[in-house]
């Protein structure tokens, strides 16, 4: 079946060649109708091509375009692939995209450099979109770096601005070392199976390793791997760190790339890669603890920032972290569901957040905010309904990919108790720094009307230069109302788990409810007491899920409630709890001090032994050292000898005369031994 | 008889003579008479040497000598004549066009 897949990809290709190559002359009409159109008409083809594959019996559709490395046996085809899996982040790509490219159009009216802004912008859709539908991993590859480099010519858009150009490195270098795990994660692929499409590793995988109970070392090794690149992309500690500095970049490319698409990429590949991990329980615990962990030091991190978009990447962070978890104890489908509605959400939040920093020109710290409810009342009930819903109240879209993650790991063999307590813990976070945000931005009263002249200075690129805050234009609004629709809905998917019946297709189903729990037990913790499905009884089971889903609502009501009164009825506490919290606050406030552990452990000795040894030392020393010498050397001999040919008659004499008494020597010599 | 160490010891002076006039003088043509020294001290050699081992063959090698010499005279004596025409100078040092 032949479903042209190679035009969604393309379109945003030829959009970003356009504008990139001949931008510079167009208007910014023009501009917009190439990226806008090209995106649109990708989302268009896209829906086509999700139609035809629902109408064709949600059949596989595979593309293949020629082959691009044939090395012996092993080969890599172009090949695009369109499953379940990959049609939820083609459509999420694909559909958000769209949304905030049209956002952009008139976010980034007012900026320099509109038609390079597309081109970037463009660009990434192509390579997400490559990333999304390739078959095979080296294709991913392709697309997982192309995406890594749109997202540092968007962080670094504004170059003019040190901060920007370094943030746009650290994600770059940081995304390095997890795209270095991948591809060792490649070779091992290529070393024990031979091929890099998914369909025959994951065949070959499965009829290799049938019993889950094997727990083979290779697919451990891949899998770690793997989550090693997954969490460099995906912002997971230890590699979360570029993400924050991310917001350098403008708004809307924080809310594509930094929160909706490339950073779910990491969670796409282990979803994708779900037959390997299945296979290796300790990859899984691995991928669960460090998801876990993640969400809930990230969490922490969010309630201190005063940096609207701040809060918002560590949201993301956090979020990731969640979809890690769900990957951690199998349930890939949950993290997937998860992945799509806070591509929903989290876009949406942070369009709100840059609505309203567009409101009131350029100004990002939230305690130069408050009172905007009345003046941006369309911002404020879109920035509601995402704050509600990334919160997890029913029945918004992050209650139920939520609840469901947090139930699965629980009830999941592959769960754990303790996992649903960190769960449970950052839900409350989540839901309190969430609403704080939402209370220090909309409530209260206005603080930033003497701020907002020299919040040029602080926020740089979205200053606009004028005093009352404003609503945004239309053009920004509408894909606002429309994610907000989606965040409504676009939970109602997952009720009764259609969502996760959807996806069962792709993820290859292992043997491993009959693996005993203990060994599933993370942190050392003892045996806990994992829900069987095959014990409990089905109404049991229903009671238990019921009672989780209501702590999960609990939990984020008394998220909304603190608050409410830590930032709105009583605005003087949260100042007197952080004096006496003293050290621990500090510490929070200053990220838990990671960026200056890696500067000192890791960057500082790297730059010094690079300049000092290596630079220094082996380049300018011993290597430019060696030529160098032995052209001086040269020089210094020629030189020397350069005198013998003087031009003076009586010196050339004086030297045959001399190399005629040498041989004289030289026979008496040999004459008398 | 004189013994040959006394020829070679004599003819070995007369080439110092000429290698050291060669190399310390600077009119060409005391230079072409220190090469002249320089050939008959090699002939006076031969010759001892003809003498003391009772061969021909010596001799025969001063007659070519000679003769190259003589043609050396002749072609060198012109040389010095067309140089001193043109550069009005014998001195060696100043026949340097050909320095770089």
């Amino acid at each position: 079946m032949t479903a042209n897949l190679w035009i969604i990809p393309l379109l945003p290709a030829l959009g970003a060649a356009v504008n990139g190559l001949l931008g510079k002359r167009f208007s910014k009409t023009t501009v917009n109708a190439i990226a806008l159109g090209s995106t649109g008409l990708s989302f268009l083809w896209a829906l086509r091509t999700a139609w035809a594959f629902l109408a064709g019996g949600s059949q596989p559709l595979l593309s293949e375009y020629g082959a691009w490395l044939r090395i012996g046996d092993f080969s890599v085809p172009y090949a695009l692939y369109v499953d379940q899996l990959s049609m939820v982040m083609l459509l999420v790509v694909t559909g958000v995209g769209f949304l905030i490219h049209i956002y952009s159009a008139g976010y980034m009216a007012h900026e320099g450099g509109y038609y390079r802004f597309f081109s970037y912008l463009n660009l990434f859709m192509f390579f997400m979109l490559t990333l999304v539908l390739a078959n095979n991993y080296l294709l991913m590859f392709v697309g997982w770096e192309g995406v890594g480099l749109a997202s540092y010519l968007l962080i670094g858009f504004y170059f003019l601005r040190d901060s920007a150009a370094n943030a746009g490195k650290k994600a770059f270098i940081t995304n390095r070392v997890g795209d270095f795990g991948f591809l060792i994660a490649m070779f091992l692929l290529i070393k024990h199976f031979g091929s890099l499409q998914y369909s025959e590793v994951f065949s070959t995988v499965a009829s290799r390793f049938p019993a889950p109970e094997s727990h083979p070392g290779i697919l451990t090794a891949i899998a770690i791997l793997m989550m090693v690149g997954a969490a460099g992309k995906s912002a997971q500690i230890p590699l979360y760190v570029w993400l924050p500095d991310a917001m350098e970049g403008p708004t809307p490319v924080s809310a594509l790339i930094h929160a909706a698409t490339m950073v779910t990429a990491g969670v796409y590949m282990v979803a994708r890669s779900n037959a390997i991990f299945s296979r290796a329980p300790e990859a899984l615990a691995v991928v669960a603890v460090i998801g876990a962990l993640t969400a809930i030091f990230a969490a922490t991190i969010g309630m201190t920032q005063t940096d609207i978009k701040r809060v918002l990447a560590y949201s993301t962070v956090s979020q990731l972290g969640y979809m890690f978890l769900a990957a951690g104890v199998a349930a890939y489908s949950a993290g997937v569901f998860h992945l799509m509605t806070h591509a929903f959400f989290k876009a949406l939040l942070f369009l709100g957040a840059g609505s309203v920093i567009h409101a009131i020109g350029g100004e990002l710290d939230m305690r130069n905010m408050g009172g905007l409810r009345k003046k941006i009342p369309v911002t404020f009930w879109v920035m509601t309904i995402a704050t509600f819903t990334i919160a997890g109240f029913p029945p918004l879209a992050g209650f139920f990919s939520k609840d469901e993650i947090l139930w699965q790991v629980f009830s999941s063999p592959h769960g754990h108790w303790a996992l649903w307590l960190v769960g449970i813990v950052t839900a409350f976070l989540t839901s309190f720094y969430m609403f704080r945000l939402w209370f220090m931005t909309f409530f209260g009263e206005y603080r930033g009307a003497k701020a907002s002249r020299d919040a040029h200075g602080h926020g740089g690129h979205d200053a606009h230069g004028h005093g009352e805050p404003h609503e945004s234009p239309w053009v920004m609004l509408a894909p606002l109302v429309v994610l907000a629709v989606l965040s409504i809905i676009g939970g109602w998917v997952g009720v009764g788990n259609r969502f996760e019946h959807f996806l069962a297709p792709v993820m290859q189903p292992v043997a491993t409810a009959e693996a005993p729990a203990g060994m599933h037990a993370v942190n050392g913790e003892p045996t806990s007491t994992p829900i069987n499905k095959s014990e409990e009884g089905e109404g049991h089971e229903k009671q238990l899920e019921m009672t989780l889903m209501v702590t999960s609502v609990v939990v984020a009501f008394a998220g909304f409630g603190l608050a409410w009164f830590l930032y709105y009825k009583r605005r003087d506490l949260p100042e007197r709890i952080t004096d006496k919290l003293g050290t621990v606050y500090s510490t929070v406030l200053n990220k838990y001090y990671i960026d200056e552990l890696y500067y000192n452990a890791i960057i500082y000795p790297l730059v010094q032994g690079s300049t000092k040894v290596l630079w220094r030392g082996v380049d300018a020393g011993i290597i430019d050292g060696t030529v160098n010498n032995a052209a001086i050397g040269a020089k210094h001999a020629s030189d020397n000898v350069r005198h013998m040919q003087s031009g003076n008659i009586r010196s050339y004499a004086g030297w045959v005369a001399t190399g005629a008494a040498l041989v004289l020597v030289y026979m008496i010599w040999m004459g008398t031994r | 008889m004189v013994p040959l160490s006394f020829y070679l010891v004599l003819s070995a002076f007369l080439f110092a003579c000429g290698v050291c006039g060669f190399l310390i003088k600077r009119n060409i043509i005391s230079l072409f008479m220190s090469i002249e020294l320089m050939l008959n001290a090699v002939n006076l050699t031969f010759v001892a040497y003809a003498a003391f081992w009772q061969r021909l063959s010596g001799h025969i090698f001063v007659f070519f000598v000679m003769v190259v010499a003589a043609a050396e005279a002749a072609v060198g004596l012109a040389i010095i004549i067309a140089i001193f025409r043109t550069r009005e100078t014998l001195n060696v040092d100043r026949v340097n066009l050909l320095k770089l």
